[in-house]
């Protein structure tokens, strides 16, 4: 119906929904999620597990009907234009979504094929793909036989053997050791510096931040906050203090202090010698640079004080909050604490899996922004 | 699945770097080619098929071994008893032995379906612009081939073992497509059954409970005048009897017409019937 003006500029959002709903018996899986994600953008979908962020991804790629509400992408309905968005489209599941019985090769000519490419075509992408990716020399071996990292890449190739001017990437680093993660996003900055659009999904607060411009914090099925990396942040207030002392027997006397000075809660960190201030408690109401004054001029105070009671101080740092800190002051609770009351995030996913990286709490402290 | 995500650091890190370069190359460079037709998408679909029975060369033991098996068994079996000597008896046996494991093994088609349906490539098919039975009929191809080759091993075995067939070249050659037009047709109860059940033990079971009947109360191993009036209702009207009967008849070198015309509407109606039924279940898995 409108594959003639594929190639036509699009000057609306390149995702639209309103009021999206799914449900799975009887629990809504998502629970009327409005999103408006520009052309061009790295949008992230941040949430613990279950939150419904797969499921939102399925229903935008055309794999899962909704229950309710709307969603287009690009203009298209994604359920009455299915084909128009599917042809514009590319997904990057949490499983690998390629064949692990196939070789490199074959799982790459595979798709080019089924996309209208010649034979020779389609083999001369496949190679220079492969050869791109670093996977020339697995090139011939069944893609079962690849390491976390190399499937990963091999998946990524597979999405993107034609330019897709929408990329889903789904958890696109969740069971990925430090090393490849960190290549995993140096092929999404690649794959955004050309123009596409990508919507990331991800329990990881830090990957949110690396990557995306616009971040949706999803929980239960719902949209609890949008906005950019900064306007998040700010909502929650100016920033932290993170203070480590050398002695962790004089924890209590740092805090009593701290709570004094700062006029702040203080919350007293796993490792027994720190502790985390939230200061200049913002309310959202676009303060942010009076309040990140008055939390500079509070923090300098605080450290004085505390030089003064003789607590010596191995590492005193004040913080923009971190994502974690955005996290927790939405939802009430920090994502490590959250207990397995949740449904999956997909009929078919479970518990997370025992390689995975620990999510969140694993995240150093403090965290500067890069906005 | 998980043994394998949980990759070995050492060999990440062997690992060729990425190239953003030749990847930002690679991008602009793309054009997305005119969208392929039903045909193309269904016969790239079949070369999948092809290169997994490639990779993986024991799943052809169901075609090879189990069919030489049940030729050997029931001839010796039965052969005496029922026609006198295991001679005689193949004469009569083999053309319905041959729909027997044939019409057997299109099971397979649910096992493979519902296998590959818990894993994340189904997505990426799904999210392709491009004919939607087009995966299914892959299969289907891809089991054709199978099908052929569990032809060709019983009917080896077949003449080896003293099956002369009157029809000749050409009667074998037609009984046989027959065969294959009737199990194409049929494995779409399977792919129904692949997409419905949820585990892979459920389709076996289900498919078992169907097959039996359906191949046994035939007129594979004895001629339904040996049975009785309300068997033979069921006999003669079961869709396998007319396949066996029109392949039996093609193979001895007539042209058994009515039973033909009776497998050919079978055929349509199983595909009529459960095709639409299929792709509706994977439209909405």
């Amino acid at each position: 119906m409108t594959s003639s003006n594929r190639t036509g500029p699009w000057a609306g959002p390149a995702i639209e929904t309103a009021g999206l709903v799914k449900t799975f018996g009887d629990t809504r899986a998502v629970d009327g999620v409005d999103l408006r994600i520009e052309a061009g953008t790295v949008y992230g979908l941040l949430g613990p597990n279950g939150a419904g962020k797969t499921t939102t991804v399925r229903m935008l790629a055309t794999l899962l009907r909704p229950d309710g509400g709307e969603a287009r992408v690009f203009g298209h309905d994604v359920v009455r234009e299915a084909d128009a968005v599917r042809s514009r489209v590319s997904l990057t599941g949490q499983y690998a979504s390629v064949d692990e019985d196939l070789t490199g090769t074959e799982n790459l000519v595979l798709l080019a094929r089924l996309t209208g490419h010649a034979k020779k075509d389609s083999y001369d992408r496949a190679a220079q793909l492969l050869d791109a990716f670093g996977l020339s020399e697995a090139a011939g071996r069944q893609v079962k036989n690849y390491s976390g990292g190399m499937r990963r890449r091999i998946d990524i190739a597979a999405s993107i053997l034609n330019t897709p001017e929408l990329l889903f990437l789904d958890e696109p680093t969740t069971g990925l050791d430090p090393r490849s993660r960190n290549q995993v996003w140096e092929i999404v900055r690649a794959v955004v510096a050309q123009g596409t659009t990508v919507l990331l999904t991800t329990q990881y607060l830090d990957e949110a931040d690396q990557l995306a411009s616009r971040i949706a914090v999803i929980d239960r099925g719902r949209v609890i906050a949008e906005g950019t990396k900064g306007e998040l942040k700010a909502s929650v207030g100016a920033g932290s203090v993170h203070v480590r002392l050398r002695d962790a027997d004089r924890r209590p006397d740092a805090e009593r202090l701290l709570r004094g000075v700062l006029d702040a809660e203080i919350q007293l960190e796993p490792d027994p010698v720190a502790l985390t201030a939230r200061v200049g408690n913002g309310n959202g109401n676009g303060n942010g640079t009076r309040n990140g004054k008055d939390a500079a001029k509070k923090a300098s105070r605080a450290l004085a004080e505390l030089a003064r009671a003789g607590i010596t101080v191995d590492n005193f740092s004040l913080g923009q909050p971190s994502l974690d800190e955005v996290f927790l002051a939405l939802t009430g609770k920090s994502d490590h604490q959250q207990p397995d009351h949740q449904q999956p995030d997909h009929p078919r996913s479970g518990d997370p899996r025992p390689g995975d990286p620990r999510p969140v709490s694993d995240l150093p402290h403090p965290k500067e922004a890069t906005a | 699945m998980s043994t394998a995500t949980r990759s070995t650091t050492a060999e990440t890190a062997d690992l060729a770097p990425v190239s953003t370069t030749d990847l930002a190359a690679l991008l602009v460079g793309g054009k997305r080619p005119p969208r392929p037709n039903a045909l193309q998408t269904s016969l790239t679909f079949g070369w999948r098929a092809m290169l997994k029975i490639k990779h993986v060369p024991e799943q052809l033991f169901d075609v090879t071994a189990f069919p030489i098996m049940l030729v050997l068994m029931y001839t010796y079996l039965f052969g005496g008893a029922l026609a006198g000597s295991p001679r005689e008896y193949i004469q009569y046996l083999l053309p319905g032995i041959l729909v027997m494991s044939v019409v057997m093994i299109t099971m397979y088609t649910g096992l493979a379906v519902n296998i590959d349906i818990e894993k994340g490539v189904f997505d990426r098919f799904r999210s392709l612009p491009i004919w939607r039975p087009s995966t299914l009929v892959g299969y289907l191809l891809g089991d054709a081939l199978r099908y052929t080759i569990a032809s060709a091993v019983m009917l080896t075995v077949g003449l080896i073992m003293g099956f002369r067939p009157d029809g000749g070249v050409r009667g074998v050659l037609a009984g046989v497509l027959l065969l294959i037009v009737f199990s194409f047709a049929f494995s779409w109860v399977w792919t129904m059954f692949g997409l419905l059940l949820r585990t892979e033990k459920s389709v076996m079971g289900v498919s078992m409970m169907i097959l039996f009947p359906l191949t046994f109360l035939s007129d594979i191993f004895v001629r339904p005048e040996t049975m009785p009036g309300w068997l033979q209702a069921f006999v003669n009207n079961n869709p396998v009897t007319h396949l066996s009967s029109a392949v039996r008849g093609l193979m001895d070198g007539s042209w058994p017409s009515a039973e033909i015309a009776w497998t050919l509407g079978w055929a349509g109606v199983l595909v009529a019937v459960f095709g639409p039924v299929t792709m509706r279940l994977y439209n909405r898995k």
